[in-house]
């Protein structure tokens, strides 16, 4: 038989040598067809006396990426119409099928060992972990790891069954719960691998390993004196492990993520039986965990959805890819730094504009220290670091703008001082260069006034910090042209982040919900809400930080400015509410937040603790004798940003659920197992969505007020996704 | 409804729990076996009597596994005809016990039963038979277990105990031990415990510290503060009290019980099988009860359980003479006295576990012997004996002179 996905030769000694690699794609992925293939030689080698053992490598730079996760996404259709029971029991064959056949080639009778030439993810990893012997290439950056949990699944092709058993729970515990990869000389010393060399020796060192073969064609769990190593659940050392594990997986994650629970769950209970019957306890936790709206979310927004906008999914018609070679920084501050330093990270020659010298220089020093930060971890040569910064000019002369593809502008919110800017640079531009500011209050439409060729003006939105933060914002203003955008995705797709693009209104997108975040906060503190519970109760939510503490970290003097701006432009009633209240009183005490050390928390060496005073924004200064619940401050919580997020799907602000969703995640961290901002309404159904909207909209007022397209979608019985539907067949 | 009365109550001094305590060289076997031969010979007792052996023990494996009961009651040579199981309800183990003695006579199975408890802890230290509640993530998960010294903080945090409290509570615990023992009140009760040679090994519990004061409390360092910070404890807690900011670590070795080696037996029968074998009741069962309570903050179940017993008797709790709350951790019996409105004057009179230590599955019926020694001392009338139970629990016993 001949393989799509594999090549098959056996050499003079009887030892095959199966090479993966699938047609026309750069990556191989196990797939169906993979696994029916494998399934057949794994047969052919036990069957066949002429093959003694075999080594299985990989054709492609990488050595496997893991599962096809859009082909699970589309199994979960194939259950439509099926009751619970009997969607169960088809799910569970599905997910046993790949720990059968990976099974069946570790007890295939023959000595069977992997030469991991390149990258093995997830159930490229799982694979190798099935083989008897591994040998890990060290010269071509080649990584291991587990990262399914990061998407919301877990490891279930014997992940969680097999590298405990290899290297003990509390070694494999990072790698199946937070997705750690790790190197050939990590993989050998913690005895993942039996072999570490040069991906030119490995087939050859796989091959003397089959030929030898200590184990006997045996596993080590399948040996009769097999010991698992730092003991399992109920052996005294085991046993501290465990105790330790649930609590710190639960302080981290809230109990919000049943992937992380599934896997402890899949370890605690497969390391207490035989191999066989672990393998279809995990398969039980995979299906359940399938089963739920976490998983599949996650794995839309966090890797399908992410994947298609950082590939271009919102490239306008007629646009094609192009190439960002050189580009301006205007404003060398803490984000112009940032922007300049992630852009010269990619490669890109960056030309760092201030308004004097040293304000330039201070810019390049902050990019320099940041690579120097890289050399200092062992990330960067040293010669790497000054060539990425060397990419960096700091001046003062515009002229040198004469052949940049596109400018960033990041000088203060200040829309005089940016028409200044956008008349300056235009007067040395390139005609067809892109300006971009990144702005994240001032319309751009009003921006794009002073410029020349307003369709070549584009708002470019980063968050703080730039190196950190994942998302960059493009915003569209009247006339921005179709090119201006796609260059800009060019610029953020070679920086390495994900675009989202958004139509033009004050705050945009992020902003604007998250303002509805931090303002629930002030709601609550006037309405008399212990300010512990509301923190903890955000957290629990999912949220990274609470809402009063992450206004601590934007700055309470900033959010009275900009609530001042807001009043001057818009009026007095624009603005009038708990927030305003809030904010305006705390300025007034003098409480800006962490940068002074005092806002609603109190700041010291020894951490930070809530201000004692808050009381006095309860009514009469008295905090609720009966304080709400943890799952109500939850509901307003969550509900608030949602709402806001849905009214800017109604305004065509956001065009995409995707990008409603993964720039929620990415941009403040909204709850990722939610799948973002719209998945959340969508798991919750409109219908429930509104009726739950209303009634805290009678408790809590306006923020609730839900708009008319979640109401029509509710009586439709339609979701984001279907009707915003974003690609033929949605995920 | 038969009345059950209790007969008798013996205990053994309390030995450090650790190798280099005194009972660390007695067999958990030998504990349990000297208190039963305690009661029969107190009492001249015909063992072909006693119906039933009922002990508690918090972790039934080693030595202490398969049923120490039915082991220590053939080892002390009593009747093959007095059978003997194990029970287990954590803290309270002891107390359960003998509550399942007195049910016994009460529903006419027995006749004559003993209660009481045994544990061993420097021989088979805590935790040794692992169990679910605090391995198995689902626990974890779904009902945010932590370790009971941090749920003994979060009571301190939730009810607003402070470190000075805690360490004031234990200090006089202390010193009321120290008292009762200088004044000879335990004697009744306790019974050296003898080696291999049977010469007496320890007649005193070991491990008080009656001169304990503020200042020599003050320089110990809180018992949970460095695992929560490794693991996330209180974070876990916080999630289930989430109105509370910080948890305030206040618990260490000082305010909390003892670990200690240990055993107890009560003798428990009818007025008709006391009377048929010469033996003169003490006191009366007069109600007992057990309850689940919400098991994060865990140590809240003594008051219910006693308000539960209470109800039973028909009794308020101005009507108890005298409290014995078992001293797990200082903020327990803080929460237990402000909770049912009792006062500290008629609360663990003679001490209690802090200054004396725990033996976890004896304890219980330790302190209803307590309890009862103290009523016939000061000639007063009805004692409630509680103990605060791992996984949210509470047991409470009333007994009363007759």
């Amino acid at each position: 038989m001949t393989y799509t996905h594999f090549k098959f030769e056996v050499d003079a000694d009887g030892i095959a040598l199966i090479t993966f690699d699938s047609p026309n794609v750069s990556m191989n992925v196990l797939s169906n067809a993979v696994m029916a293939e494998m399934g057949d030689m794994v047969e052919k080698i036990a069957a066949d006396d002429a093959i003694k053992g075999a080594v299985i490598t990989s054709g492609k730079k990488a050595f496997c990426a893991g599962a096809d996760l859009s082909e699970l996404g589309g199994g979960m259709g194939a259950l439509a119409g099926k009751s619970e029971e009997e969607a169960k029991e088809a799910l569970f064959e599905v997910a046993y099928r790949l720990n059968q056949s990976l099974r069946a080639l570790e007890t295939c009778g023959k000595p069977i060992a992997a030469a991991i030439n390149g990258l093995a993810l997830g159930g490229g990893f799982e694979v190798t972990l099935a083989c008897h012997y591994r040998v890990m290439a060290t010269d071509t950056g080649a990584k291991l790891g587990l990262p399914e949990s990061l998407v919301g699944v877990l490891p279930g092709g014997g992940g969680t069954q097999r590298l405990p058993r290899l290297v003990g729970v509390m070694n494999a515990a990072p790698i199946m719960l937070q997705g750690k990869q790790f190197d050939a000389e990590t993989a050998k010393a913690q005895g993942v691998v039996h072999e570490i060399a040069p991906a030119s020796e490995i087939v050859a060192k796989a091959k003397e390993l089959v030929k030898a073969d200590p184990m006997g064609a045996k596993q080590p769990w399948d040996q009769d004196k097999f010991k698992l190593p730092g003991g399992g659940p109920y052996h005294p050392a085991g046993m501290q492990v465990f105790m330790g594990a649930s609590p710190m997986l639960l302080k981290e994650t809230y109990g919000n993520y049943p992937a992380q629970r599934y896997i402890l769950s899949c370890v605690y209970e497969g390391l207490q039986v035989p191999m066989d019957a672990a393998l279809r306890i995990e398969s039980r936790y995979f299906t359940k965990l399938l089963m739920r709206p976490e998983s599949r979310n996650m794995i839309r927004s966090l890797f399908l959805s992410k994947q298609a906008l950082e590939k271009g999914a919102r490239r306008p018609a007629g646009q094609t890819k192009g190439e960002i070679k050189k580009i301006a920084v205007i404003g060398a501050g803490f984000m112009g730094a940032g922007v300049a330093t992630v852009s010269a990270q990619a490669g890109i020659e960056v030309v760092l504009i201030d308004v004097n010298q040293e304000g330039a220089d201070k810019g390049k020093a902050h990019v320099a220290a940041h690579f120097a930060k890289g050399v200092k971890r062992g990330k960067l040569t040293q010669e790497a670091a000054d060539a990425k910064t060397n990419l960096v000019t700091a001046t003062t002369d515009y002229s040198m703008l004469k052949d940049v593809d596109l400018v960033v502008e990041a000088v203060f919110e200040n829309s005089e001082l940016k028409h200044k800017i956008t008349k300056a640079a235009e007067e040395h531009l390139p005609a067809d260069a892109i300006f971009g500011s990144n702005t994240s209050t001032i319309p751009i439409t009003s921006l794009a006034k002073a410029s020349s060729r307003p369709e070549n003006f584009i708002g470019i939105h980063f968050f703080s910090p730039v190196e950190k933060m994942m998302l960059v914002e493009l915003i569209v203003g009247e006339k921005t042209g179709d090119k201006a955008i796609s260059l800009a995705l060019d610029f953020v797709g070679k920086i390495k982040k994900t675009p989202i693009v958004v139509a033009d209104t004050r705050g945009f997108y992020a902003n604007r919900c998250v303002m509805r975040y931090i303002e629930q906060g002030m709601y609550m503190l006037t309405e008399g809400v212990k300010p512990a519970l509301i923190e903890n109760g955000a957290r629990m939510a999912g949220m990274p930080v609470g809402p009063l503490s992450l206004q601590d970290e934007v700055a309470i003097d900033l959010g009275y400015k900009v609530l001042q701006q807001t009043k001057a432009d818009l009026g007095e009633a624009a603005v009038a509410g708990p927030n305003a209240t809030v904010i305006e009183k705390m300025y007034d005490l003098g409480r800006y937040g962490r940068k002074n050390q005092k806002g609603f928390y109190v700041y010291s060496d020894s951490g930070k603790q809530l201000w004692d005073e808050l009381d006095q924004f309860a009514p009469n200064g008295k905090l609720l004798d009966e304080q709400p619940s943890v799952d109500e401050i939850k509901d307003r919580i969550l509900y608030a940003q949602a709402i806001e997020a849905a009214r800017t799907m109604e305004e065509n602000i956001v065009a995409d659920p995707r990008e409603a969703d993964v720039g929620s995640i990415l941009a403040w961290g909204f709850a990722p197992y939610t799948g973002g901002v719209l998945s959340f309404i969508d798991t919750i159904g409109a219908k429930a969505f509104v009726a739950r909207a209303d009634e805290l909209k009678g408790k809590y007022g306006e923020p609730f007020n839900v708009p008319e397209l979640l109401r029509d979608m509710a009586a439709k019985g339609e979701t984001f996704y279907k009707r915003f539907n974003p690609e033929k067949a949605a995920a | 409804m038969t009345e059950a009365y209790i007969y008798d109550a013996t205990r053994t001094p309390r030995g450090k729990g650790k190798k280099n305590g005194s009972l660390h060289e007695i067999t958990a076997l030998q504990l349990a076996t000297q208190q039963l031969e305690a009661i029969r010979d107190r009492n001249n007792l015909d063992t072909s009597f006693v119906d039933d052996v009922v002990l508690g023990c918090v972790s039934p494996v080693g030595e202490q596994g398969a049923d120490i009961a039915r082991a220590a009651a053939l080892n002390a040579g009593y009747a093959e005809t007095a059978s003997g199981f194990q029970v287990n309800r954590f803290c309270a183990s002891g107390l359960e016990a003998t509550n399942l003695a007195a049910a016994k006579v009460m529903s006419g199975e027995a006749d004559l039963a003993i209660g009481g408890g045994v544990e061993a802890m420097s021989r088979v230290p805590m935790g040794s038979d692992g169990g679910a509640m605090a391995v198995d993530p689902e626990m974890a998960f779904d009902h945010y277990f932590v370790p009971q010294g941090v749920s003994a903080d979060l009571i301190a945090s939730k009810y607003g105990y402070s470190r000075d409290d805690v360490d004031a509570y234990a200090v006089e615990s202390q010193r009321r031990a120290g008292q009762a023992w200088k004044e000879g009140r335990f004697k009744n009760s306790v019974v050296p415990v003898k080696n291999q040679l049977g010469l007496t090994q320890l007649d005193h519990d070991e491990i008080m510290r009656p001169e304990t004061d503020m200042q020599s409390l003050a320089s110990l360092k809180p018992s949970f503060e460095a695992l929560s910070a490794m693991v996330g404890l209180d974070r876990v807690a916080i999630q289930k009290y989430p109105d509370i900011e910080k948890i305030n670590f206040v618990h260490h070795a000082g305010n909390s019980s003892g670990i200690v080696d240990g055993a107890a037996a009560i003798l428990i029968g009818s007025k008709e099988m006391g009377e048929k074998l010469g033996l003169k009741p003490r006191a009366r069962i007069k109600a007992m009860a057990s309850i689940g309570s919400e098991p994060t903050i865990m140590l809240t179940g003594p008051a219910p359980s006693a308000r539960k017993a209470l109800k039973k008797a028909g009794m308020s709790p101005d009507d108890i003479d005298l409290y014995e709350m078992n001293e797990a951790f200082a903020s327990v019996v803080l929460r237990f006295m402000e909770d049912l409105g009792v006062d500290h004057s008629k609360t663990n009179v003679n001490g209690g576990a802090i200054a004396m230590g725990h033996p976890l599955g004896a304890t219980g019926a330790m302190i209803l012997g307590t309890v009862l020694d103290e009523l016939e001392r000061t000639g007063k009338g009805t004692g409630l004996a509680t103990l605060c139970v791992g996984g949210g629990m509470g047991t409470a016993t009333i007994i009363e002179r007759v």
